[in-house]
């Protein structure tokens, strides 16, 4: 058992931390080689394709291909870079993303450290790195890196607000922020029943924290030009890949030990750690297939529309649900009370979001455009055909 | 262990504040006040209020951070790199010593309530029943004074924009 609890080495807790850290990263690191193949599998088989099919049986060896043709391509930087922040923001993105994992109950005996506010504790770590994010961009002295960089950390920072408010709601019901004691709080029901606001919210909110599309603006290729990736290469580029797979299991673990029971619902503790892992395991996979369903569903939204479905959308809405949950916590109201409030708040939120959000826009009727240039025949000049209908008479 | 550790954070707030200080670059500043807010984050952890230090990493290493560095990188800075030295760096120097005799004096001869060696604990829980029941009129003062200060930038944005 290499992610041992610490009570088993009470003498070396930090040598204990630390081995289990060195193996979470290498556990992770391959996690997330086989996550870019799954990625491009399912987008594939949603796109019509194949995907990757040449090396090894269904493609299994392209992520170990791509890996060593990543580590063995030149490390360029830019001549104009500065050093330091060029050279650091790579860390600076990629140890947040994995102390992150420190505070993750996986089963009931398998954490790293046991931390009494292990769910502060992952949204305040998981918040630094968007400082990599500014100093990436500032420091490659590429204008495309610096709008990517300034991007991310907005959007970070914006997107932080009602993930956190949606914590908040979540900490009001099971009134406490272990997630620990959260997981064995939703020992019969999951708390994505008493808080379907807050699971939506959390959804959303997760997928713009990790900059995956629809929210990839900051990466967006077509506008920024990869934003702040754009001077890095090699293994330095890698890493950033790295930490944003890193950070997307993260916030999958997350949403799956908050809002699904993690280990614990609907087996119970007692059932032992093999399969309170396959739980944690197949409820991460539900929220990533999810990620990558919405990569190949959703175009990519504009800034202006995602900063203000954050602040105009789901940060009332987030809000509105710590409300009532007071409400419900005061009157002492019983549980459905919960299901029934957050329940009229999402769907006032799906509502809303398509109002408030194309607000301001004109209204046009829609108009069908073809595909491509030559996907309609051109029609012919009036005065081509007055020349022919003169010809025939 | 403990003592070991609150030597390697204290070295870190204080190279980290004299990096503020002493750099040239003002991003490589800012980047040693991150270093320096976590140092401190650190020493919070060790004097157990584990609370406090998790919002020190979430407030200022987070919201307070990307305001500095917004507009450290939005504005002209490198154009200014060679001129942040004046000629009072002594009178600075006298200023911040006053400061820090000052700090020392009252920390010793204050009377503290309870015994300063020893630790106590404070749960988590109690912050939050302190914060909105006992001392609930404050904290919403200090909510209103921000609520005014924020629609006050907003106000003040907005006119700007229609001046131009």
């Amino acid at each position: 058992m290499l992610l041992a609890a610490p009570a088993i080495d009470i003498d070396q807790p930090f040598v204990n931390a630390a081995l289990g850290l060195i193996a979470f990263t290498l556990v992770m690191t391959v996690g997330v080689m086989y996550a870019t193949w799954y990625e491009r599998k399912i987008v594939a088989r949603m796109q019509y394709r194949l995907g990757p099919t040449r090396t090894g049986p269904f493609g299994l060896l392209q992520p170990i291909a791509d890996t060593f043709k990543l580590l063995t391509k030149e490390d360029l930087r830019p001549a104009t870079a500065d050093f330091v922040a060029f050279e650091l923001a790579v860390f600076l993105i990629f140890i947040p993303a994995l102390m992150v994992f420190v505070a993750v109950p996986f089963t009931a005996d398998w954490f790293i450290s046991a931390i009494p506010l292990s769910l502060l504790y992952i949204l305040a770590v998981s918040g630094l790195s968007f400082i990599g994010f500014l100093l990436a961009g500032w420091g490659s002295d590429s204008k495309y890196a610096l709008l990517g960089g300034m991007r991310a950390a907005a959007q970070l920072i914006s997107y932080e607000v009602p993930l956190i408010m949606a914590m908040v709601g979540v900490v009001m019901v099971t009134g406490t922020v272990d997630a620990y004691q959260m997981i064995l709080y939703q020992d019969t029901v999951p708390l994505i029943v008493w808080q379907p606001l807050g699971f939506m919210i959390f959804l959303i909110a997760s997928i713009a924290e990790v900059e995956r599309p629809p929210f990839d603006i900051p990466t967006g290729e077509s506008e920024v030009a990869g934003g702040v990736f754009i001077e890095y290469s090699g293994i330095r580029w890698s890493m950033f890949q790295l930490s944003s797979y890193v950070n997307m299991y993260a916030f999958a673990l997350l949403g799956a030990f908050v809002f699904m029971g993690g280990w614990e619902w609907p087996f119970g503790t007692d059932v032992g750690w093999g399969l309170q892992l396959l739980l944690t395991v197949v409820k991460m996979s539900l929220f990533i297939v999810f990620y990558l369903w919405v990569r190949a569903s959703f175009p990519r939204l504009r800034p202006d529309q995602l900063m203000s479905y954050a602040w105009k959308v789901l940060i009332p809405f987030s809000l509105a649900q710590i409300f009532f949950n007071g409400f419900i916590i005061v009157y002492d109201l019983p549980d459905v009370a919960y299901l029934i409030s957050s329940g009229l708040l999402t769907v006032g939120l799906g509502y809303s979001a398509i109002f408030i959000v194309r607000r301001g826009e004109p209204r046009k009727p829609l108009q069908m455009v073809p595909a491509r240039a030559t996907a309609r025949k051109p029609e012919p000049e009036p005065a081509v055909v007055a020349a022919a209908e003169g010809a025939a008479t | 262990m403990t003592e070991v550790f609150f030597y390697i954070f204290a070295a870190t707030v204080i190279a980290g504040g004299l990096g503020v200080v002493l750099l040239r670059n003002i991003v490589y500043s800012a980047l040693t006040l991150i270093a320096s807010l976590m140092g401190v984050a650190g020493i919070y952890i060790l004097l157990s209020v584990e609370f406090l230090a998790l919002v020190q990493v979430l407030i200022y290493g987070g919201a307070v951070m990307v305001l500095i560095l917004f507009a450290l990188m939005l504005t002209r800075t490198r154009e200014l790199k060679d001129n942040l030295d004046g000629d009072q760096k002594p009178l600075a120097a006298v200023a911040a010593l006053a400061l820090l005799g000052s700090f020392i004096a009252a920390i010793t001869q204050t009377t503290w309530p309870r015994d300063v060696n020893q630790i106590t604990t404070v749960p988590f829980n109690d912050i939050g029943n302190a914060l909105f029941e006992r001392w609930a009129v404050p904290f919403e003062i200090a909510s209103g004074v921000l609520l005014v200060a924020l629609v006050g930038a907003i106000i003040i944005a907005m006119q700007e924009e229609g001046e131009r």
